[in-house]
């Protein structure tokens, strides 16, 4: 079966020709939830972005391939590419207030992409959100809809934009830290609606966060990043059982638990971090060399 | 009682809702803090738990007096805290410090660590030996001597909360309010402080109250907690107690909801409630 989603050996480099991305492969099957974790700077935000051909004007792609449902990305002109991309991916964003304009009204902000993108005609995309803002579990939709971004709490933000992402049936979602912002309580239900819905559509998810014990309750695989690199990669029950690699154990180890107080918390160890960084200095030194650089 | 710092005791504050002000004339009072009662018992750490809106901040703040209490008293060290005003209150700020949220816009930019160490000692004119006080207060974070002709965009975020810490310990206070100081850290960063913070309590005894939204966090470091929803408190005794054996059922929420880094397939199962 083709991957929803095949990054392969994807390099992107700054302007002075440091790497962003340092030869990362990560697949997404058809409905898979994926977790992508890192700490800040490990590249995860560039990668979707990359995904999304968003990346900012001074990164560039040097190497790889991003293969969408069997379409090589790279090899389609740029308006095609936007096709491509809008057809079958949709982005749960991390902070629903500036994700959304202010000064419209969440209902035509919704049907937007629908009619403006994907030539829906308005009434099918209006019966369209309404179904799904039943979907995820709001009740007064009609009041939801006329409503500006304001006058919704922080939870029903993020319900409409989850709403809005599987509007289109995408084949895959990219939702970046879309639970960062909210209060634990409501990011449990936010997970628990990102997981009833991806079941229901059966969406392939790309989950991006650097919560561990969020990973730990919504994928079914992770890949671990440390400075653009792949550091460990598999299955959610084996990864945390078992971890191979000594930055997940240490990353794992400095994870404070409310059950578990007394346990040591374990900083970090600087020996798991310089073997790293001497880990991208011999990648970053042989892909130079290869790279006649 | 004499081993606590601070009793505070029902303590209301209200601030003006600045959305609903109208365009002429004063905007009406919303009610923050509705009746506030506890103790924050000396050297140790109290935790102030609640989500965002739960007046946590709003309750730190006037605890050090950044605001000031419509109703109610706060009695720091003996004395009556609640309506005194700035010039009586500064001879006790050197008492009451704070360690912020966010160490970037916490430090400023134009200072090198040195001088923003410096400043609070300046302040009280502790100026003998003030480069051996910064030395030592870098010292007692963990920071390197070179640290301290650097300035904040040179180090890293972890960094730059230890010179948060360290200007807060300079004055060597008898209470600190720490808001949300690993929140915006990553995970192995975190673990840094929180092992620094813990080390700092046993070595000097510190007294602090730890505001946070992390129940793992609070767990871990805090001796006592309060649970705060609304601007009323929900729940407070030792951390242990509270953890182990909720009385309340919002406080049971609280910690269901936190997701531990164990793969649990049942966890987002809809549940009965």
């Amino acid at each position: 079966m083709t991957d929803c989603l095949a990054i392969t050996n994807l390099s992107a480099t700054l302007p002075d020709g440091q790497r962003l991305l340092r030869s990362v492969n990560v697949n997404v099957a058809p409905g898979e939830v994926r977790a992508l974790v890192g700490e800040s700077g490990a590249g995860k935000s560039m990668l979707s972005k990359a995904v999304l051909g968003v990346l900012p004007v001074s990164v560039k792609i040097v190497e790889g391939d991003i293969w969408l449902q069997g379409n090589d990305l790279g090899r389609l002109t740029a308006a095609k590419r936007r096709q491509a991309v809008a057809a079958s991916i949709a982005l749960i964003p991390q902070d629903p207030l500036t994700a959304l304009n202010p000064s419209r009204r969440i209902g035509p902000q919704m049907t937007d992409r629908l009619v403006k993108i994907l030539g829906w005609d308005q009434t099918r995309a209006d019966e369209r959100v309404r179904t799904l803002l039943d979907e995820v579990h709001i009740r007064d939709g009609e009041r939801v809809l006329r409503a500006y971004p304001h006058e919704l709490s922080g939870g029903m933000r993020q319900r409409v934009l989850i709403a809005a992402a599987f509007a289109a049936e995408p084949k895959l979602i990219i939702a970046d830290e879309p639970t960062t912002a909210l209060d634990v309580t409501v990011q449990k239900q936010i997970l628990r609606l990102i997981a009833e819905m991806q079941r229901l559509h059966g969406t392939a998810i790309l989950f991006v966060t650097h919560d561990l014990g969020v990973v730990a309750k919504i994928s079914q695989n992770v890949t671990i990043l440390y400075g653009g690199m792949v550091v460990e990669e598999g299955a959610v029950d084996q990864l945390f059982a078992n971890p191979q690699h000594p930055y997940t154990r240490a990353l794992l180890a400095a994870t404070p638990r409310y059950t578990d107080p007394e346990a040591s918390l374990l900083p970090v160890d600087q020996s798991v971090l310089s073997d790293l960084a001497k880990a991208v200095e011999t990648a970053d030194r042989d892909w130079m060399s290869s790279h006649g650089g | 009682m004499a081993d606590n710092l601070f009793t505070i005791s029902g303590l209301k504050l209200s601030l003006p809702d600045m959305t609903r002000k109208p365009v002429f004339g004063a905007a009406p009072q919303i009610e923050i803090l509705k009746g506030i009662d506890f103790q924050v018992p000396r050297n140790a750490v109290t935790g102030i738990v609640g989500e965002s809106g739960s007046g946590k901040s709003t309750l730190g703040r006037a605890m050090v007096r950044l605001l000031e209490p419509t109703e109610g008293t706060i009695v720091f060290d003996g004395l009556d805290l609640t309506h005194l005003g700035e010039n009586e209150l500064r001879p006790h700020r050197r008492n009451l410090q704070m360690i912020f949220q966010d160490p970037m816009s916490s430090l400023n930019p134009r200072r090198t660590i040195a001088s923003i160490i410096a400043a609070p000692l300046r302040q009280y004119g502790l100026t003998d030996n003030i480069d051996g006080r910064v030395k030592e207060a870098l010292d007692r974070v963990g920071l390197p001597q070179s640290f301290a002709k650097r300035y904040r965009h040179e180090i890293s975020g972890g960094q730059r909360q230890r010179v948060g810490i360290a200007r807060a310990l300079a004055l060597s206070p008898s209470f600190v309010l720490a808001d949300e100081i690993v929140s915006g850290l990553d995970v192995s960063t975190q673990a840094q402080i929180l092992t620094l913070l813990e080390r700092l309590c046993r070595e000097l005894g510190l007294t602090i109250a730890f505001i946070s939204h992390d129940l793992s966090v609070v767990r871990r470091l805090c001796e006592q907690v309060i649970v705060m929803h609304n601007g009323t408190i929900i729940e407070k005794g030792s951390t242990k107690a509270v953890f182990d054996n909720p009385q309340q059922p919002y406080t049971r929420s609280l910690i269901d909801a936190i997701p531990l880094p164990e793969p649990d397939p049942l966890w987002l199962a809809p549940d009965a409630s």
